[in-house]
């Protein structure tokens, strides 16, 4: 037993391990899990050993789901949905409050079991992990509460798939199945196979709680139960996992075509000019790597301007050398182990490699545990963009260290990566960090911070890390189209149609059109206003014509009306501040997509055009348009409306001729960054298909009556939020 | 019992050193929240770093109705801190604080009350607290305190040379009570309370360091606002910037609402977290307080006992 007297020379913390009695007496109860099912756990049948990863000790073992799992717990969802909806939006805001309560009383529990499950230290499975699981379902009960009188009539996604990524297992899946459950939607969760067991005890505590059967359902498993998940007959699916692991969910998913959220990979940058506050970027790097570096938005490019690069090196290393990296349950660990051996593997090789080729690594740490899936928080010098190890994601306390000479470059630098999770940007120059948030193409920017959570504003992805929104708007499924008249079908036209090799063209004009984004939002709306002043000087000529050609001269009228709300819409609003800590303002950034590829319907060949293209273009993106292949007479006629109201060249290209093919050729671009399709069911799921590889975002409204679509919906899908946190405080 | 420790040296002023600092509040806050979070003490541990923080108390009164008896009692705890059974059952033998610091007419009174202790005694000076007195008067209280016997001498700044960014004035003026300080160590007090911003705390600190300071102190204690965590954490990374320049190794006294054991660990953890075991010695770093000793002494009768303790049990200050 060690003394005062000795703790006074050595002045050590000590041993600070948490025994976490209750979690193994859960577990021995429990021994076996099957899966969790319209409100109780089934017998279990094939199973599968789930490990701590910091010591490999088998913790429990859990059910293999199979094809026939996801449907049982997919039928309780589906069972369960219309009544839990029908509850009042009161009862269903105090069932959340209730779950919240829970969680915060089961806590030490819940945290001991994530740290157990994931190697993650104690303390961060307490916050942010848990911390923010309690907060997702308070905050979800808030929308639930409002339901009724903010969204009237609106109905829920009927049935969400989630897919788990393992870091973090409490706040993923509160994260997101909060909302929807607030919505009146009901889940099937295939929580990851190496973290199963965080998601099982919330289930439980659901049941306790009171929460209807059947509302969350459990299926455990590996990634072939996740894609059985994903090609299930859904109406939205939430995947979170590596970048591939994504790709293959998009495909699996694209028949049923249910509403898709992708949270994959990241490798995201730290930008830290000369003059941030050195020690407060230092901190950011290792605060970044929370949950051991695993998490998207963990930090894993550092670029630094040449000016401090001396003194910034020298700090970080001498920080990584004070990080305790050991025992998860101790609560002076910093950094755990990885979810797996296997990961952990993965990245000592990705290491190794890059040592390979001449890149210098400091690892400042003392010896690691000699078991377990420790990896060294290690810093690569002498690394450049051309490294392999920068376009890979590492989900791990590592990062490479790049400088940079110019604002410019930083963001030239950040930007050339296939990732679009998060970056930090530290400056005490608030004009200069603003204006780098802007640039930087990452759903989250932290200014002079990083890795702050908060369910009020939900993180989004771009690129190779995922695209859809979350939170509980994104739980509201689309208000149901009015069906089209009788069609008045029309004659053919015979304007010319030009061929697949078109396509490049419009993309590339497209892309020389991005002015149009960086213009004030007033000035898009007063384009928009001449556009529709130019339709109405053309009224009756335009009706005319597609009176004489078989379509509803009323398309005109309808189109200006649109013209008019698009030009309102784009001058009305540019995103708004989430409500969410204390010192901090959480701007949610409406920002547009890019070039939209966009194929519209046949009927109504003007306004079915029009209103795909206007509120995109509203938004501030370009478009590449396959007008209806009925009339393309309608889609010149508005191609010279635009022109002749002084839309930029490039903004929007139409581009006539066979759509199901053209829009394959979109598809399959890479400079296109989302996709619109209204046709036919077949087409679309091909189209998700094709896009799998690029994974772009896919939109296919059904053909409709488009006089009667809510422009907002439109709009949304032409704007992608961005999240820019900055903290203040004199 | 307190160990000699070199000088500081000092260097010319060089405001380069400090102009371009840039301190960012909120993740100052985070960081110290974080820090204190990460790193926790329990049972014979917490204990431990609770005498250590006992080692390092400027055990003080600066109060009005100051007498020499008064003082000589504040001297009587500072040699026995502890009640011998809680010193015992922690298997102790000895144990006094780091120093007793007075105003400097009461000086005088704390050497003889010292007398063979080894326990330094500190003296305010330079028109404490506020400072604002014609310098040739400021020094010679510095020197009127060394006369009486002071080792250590804790002089106030005067804080509109930092508001006002005259860094020359301000150097000057420390600059010159180092050298009225003559072999007694110097204290720079800050009033970080009073200057604004962190960045200041940060420029201040890097003057009087500049300017000969051995320490570096937040507060007198009667600011309106004293020392606070973020403050500490400012000050510390410029004694760590200034010793990277220069080699020299300052100390740090936070002063003022440091009152429970709590508090007492957390600014260790800061000091081990930032600068490493050195810094919790008393040669590196004090803690200016009155009434922290009661409740440090309360937790550790406590941990022997396994009672919660009361206070009438104690000897007071």
């Amino acid at each position: 037993m060690v003394t005062v007297k000795e703790i006074l020379e050595t002045m050590d913390y000590g041993p600070g391990a948490e025994n976490p009695a209750e979690v193994r007496a859960w577990l021995a109860t429990h021994g076996r899990f099957g899966h969790f099912i319209a409100g109780a756990f089934t017998a279990s049948s094939a199973v599968r050993a789930v490990q701590n990863p910091a010591t490999g000790a088998v913790l429990a073992e859990v059910a293999r789901g199979s094809a026939e799992d996801i449907a049982a717990a997919l039928a309780a969802a589906r069972a369960a949905q219309a009544g839990w909806a029908a509850l009042p939006d009161q009862a269903r805001a105090e069932a959340l409050h209730a779950l919240a309560r829970q969680l915060q009383k089961r806590a030490s529990f819940l945290a001991g079991l994530a740290t157990l499950d994931t190697g993650t230290p104690i303390r961060e499975s307490r916050d942010p992990d848990l911390a923010q699981a309690v907060r997702a379902f308070q905050h979800a009960a808030g929308h639930a509460a409002l339901r009724g009188m903010d969204h009237p009539g609106r109905a829920p996604h009927a049935v969400t798939g989630v897919v788990l990524a393992p870091a973090l297992p409490l706040m993923g899946l509160a994260t997101a199945i909060a909302p929807v459950l607030a919505a009146g939607g009901t889940v099937v969760v295939v929580p990851a196979p190496e973290a199963p067991l965080a998601a099982l005890a919330v289930a439980e505590i659901c049941a306790e709680t009171g929460l209807p059967a059947g509302v969350v359902n459990i299926v455990t498993g590996d990634a072939d139960t996740a894609l059985a998940l994903a090609g299930a007959d859904l109406d939205r699916l939430i995947f979170a996992g590596t970048t591939e692991a994504g790709r293959a969910a998009r495909r699996a998913s694209a028949a049923h075509g249910p509403a898709l959220s992708l949270r994959l990979d990241g490798s995201s940058p730290a930008l830290v000019f000369p003059d941030a506050d050195l020690d407060a970027a230092v901190e950011g790097v290792v605060a970044g790597w929370r949950a051991g570096g695993q998490l998207p938005s963990a930090g894993a490019r550092l670029l630094v301007a040449e000016a401090v690069a001396e003194p910034f090196t020298a700090r970080l290393t001498a920080r990584l050398a004070k990080l305790q990296v050991g025992d998860p349950l101790a609560r002076g660990s910093d950094i755990g182990a990885l979810v797996s051996e296997a990961e952990a593997t993965r990245l000592a090789a990705l290491i190794a490699a890059t040592e390979a080729e001449g890149a210098v690594a400091l690892r400042p740490v003392d010896p690691l545990p000699e078991t377990g899936a420790f990896v060294a928080p290690t810093l690569l010098l002498g690394t450049a963009p051309a490294t392999p190890l920068n376009a890979t994601p590492l989900r791990g306390p590592v990062a490479t260290l790049m400088t940079f000479r110019t604002p410019a470059e930083a963001v030239e630098l950040a930007n050339a990566s296939r990732f679009g999770a998060a970056a930090s940007v530290w400056s005490e120059n608030i004009t200069l960090a603003t204006d780098i948030a802007a640039r930087l193409h990452t759903a989250t920017v932290w200014i002079n911070s990083t890795a702050i959570f908060d369910a009020a504003a939900p993180a989004g992805a771009r690129r190779d890390s995922g695209f859809g929104a979350t939170g509980f708007e994104a739980a509201l499924a689309p208000r149901p189209p009015r069906a089209l008249p009788e069609a008045a079908t029309g004659g053919l036209d015979a304007a010319p149609a030009s061929g697949p090799g078109t396509i490049p063209g419009a993309v590339e004009a497209a892309q020389k059109a991005a002015g149009w984004a960086k213009m004030s939002s007033h000035g898009r709306a007063q384009v928009l206003r001449s556009i529709a002043e130019t339709l109405s000087r053309r009224h009756t000529e335009i009706a005319a014509r597609l009176h004489d050609a078989g379509h509803d001269a009323g398309e005109v009228a309808a189109t200006i009306e649109l013209a008019v709300r698009a030009a309102a819409l784009a001058d009305a609003d540019a995103g708004h501040l989430a409500a969410t800590g204390a010192q901090m303002q959480t701007l949610l950034r409406a920002e547009p997509l890019g070039v939209i590829g966009i194929a519209s319907q046949n009927a109504q060949p003007l306004l079915g055009l029009a209103a795909l293209v206007l509120p995109a273009i509203a938004a501030g993106n370009r478009v590449v348009a396959i007008p209806a292949e009925a009339f393309p007479a309608a889609a010149t006629e508005l191609a010279q409306v635009l022109a002749s109201a002084g839309l930029p060249a490039g903004v929007a290209t139409l581009v006539s001729g066979p759509r199901d093919a053209l829009a394959s050729v979109l598809a399959g671009h890479d400079e296109v960054a989302a996709l619109w399709y209204c046709g036919t069911p077949e087409t679309a799921a091909r189209l998700r298909t094709d896009t799998a590889a690029s994974l772009k975002p896919v939109w296919c409204p059904v053909p409709q009556d488009w006089a009667a679509a809510p422009i907002r919906a439109t709009l949304a899908e032409a704007q992608q939020h961005k999240t820019i946190w900055l903290p203040y405080g004199a | 019992m307190t160990q000699t420790h070199p000088r500081n040296p000092g260097h010319p002023l060089d405001p380069s050193w400090f102009e371009q600092i840039a301190v960012n509040t909120p993740a100052a806050e985070a960081r110290v929240a974080d820090l204190t979070a990460r790193r926790g003490l329990t049972r014979e541990w917490q204990a431990a770093w609770l005498v250590n923080a006992i080692r390092c108390i400027d055990l003080t009164t600066l109060a009005g109705d100051d007498t020499e008896a008064r003082v000589a009692r504040l001297c009587a705890k500072a040699r026995r801190p502890l009640a011998d059974h809680i010193l015992e059952g922690l298997g102790l033998e000895a144990l006094t604080t780091g120093a007793v610091c007075v105003y400097p007419t009461m000086v005088g009174a704390a050497v003889r009350a010292l007398a063979g202790s080894g326990i330094p005694v500190a003296s305010v000076a330079t028109g404490f607290p506020a400072g604002l007195m014609p310098l040739p008067l400021r020094l010679a209280e510095i020197r009127y305190a060394v006369e009486e016997g002071a080792a250590e001498i804790d002089i106030v700044i005067t804080r509109a040379h930092v508001l006002r960014a005259d860094w020359s004035a301000l150097y000057d003026e420390i600059a010159a009570m180092r050298e009225a300080s003559g072999a007694a160590h110097m204290k720079a007090i800050l009033a970080t309370g009073e200057l604004g911003s962190l960045a200041n705390v940060y420029r201040a600190a890097m003057v009087a360091m500049q300017a000969g300071a051995d320490f570096i102190k937040t507060s007198t204690g009667k600011e309106a606002v004293n020392a606070t965590l973020p403050v500490s954490l400012t000050m510390v990374r410029a004694l760590r910037d200034y010793g990277a320049r220069t080699g020299a190794r300052i100390g740090f006294k936070p002063a003022g609402g440091l009152r429970t054991a709590k508090d007492a660990l957390a600014w260790q953890i800061l000091m081990r977290e930032e600068m490493g075991r050195d810094w919790l010695t008393p040669a590196l770093f004090r803690i200016g307080a009155s009434s922290l000793l009661g409740d440090i002494e309360r937790q550790l009768e406590q941990h022997v006992t396994g009672r919660f303790a009361s206070s009438s049990r104690h000897a007071l200050a």
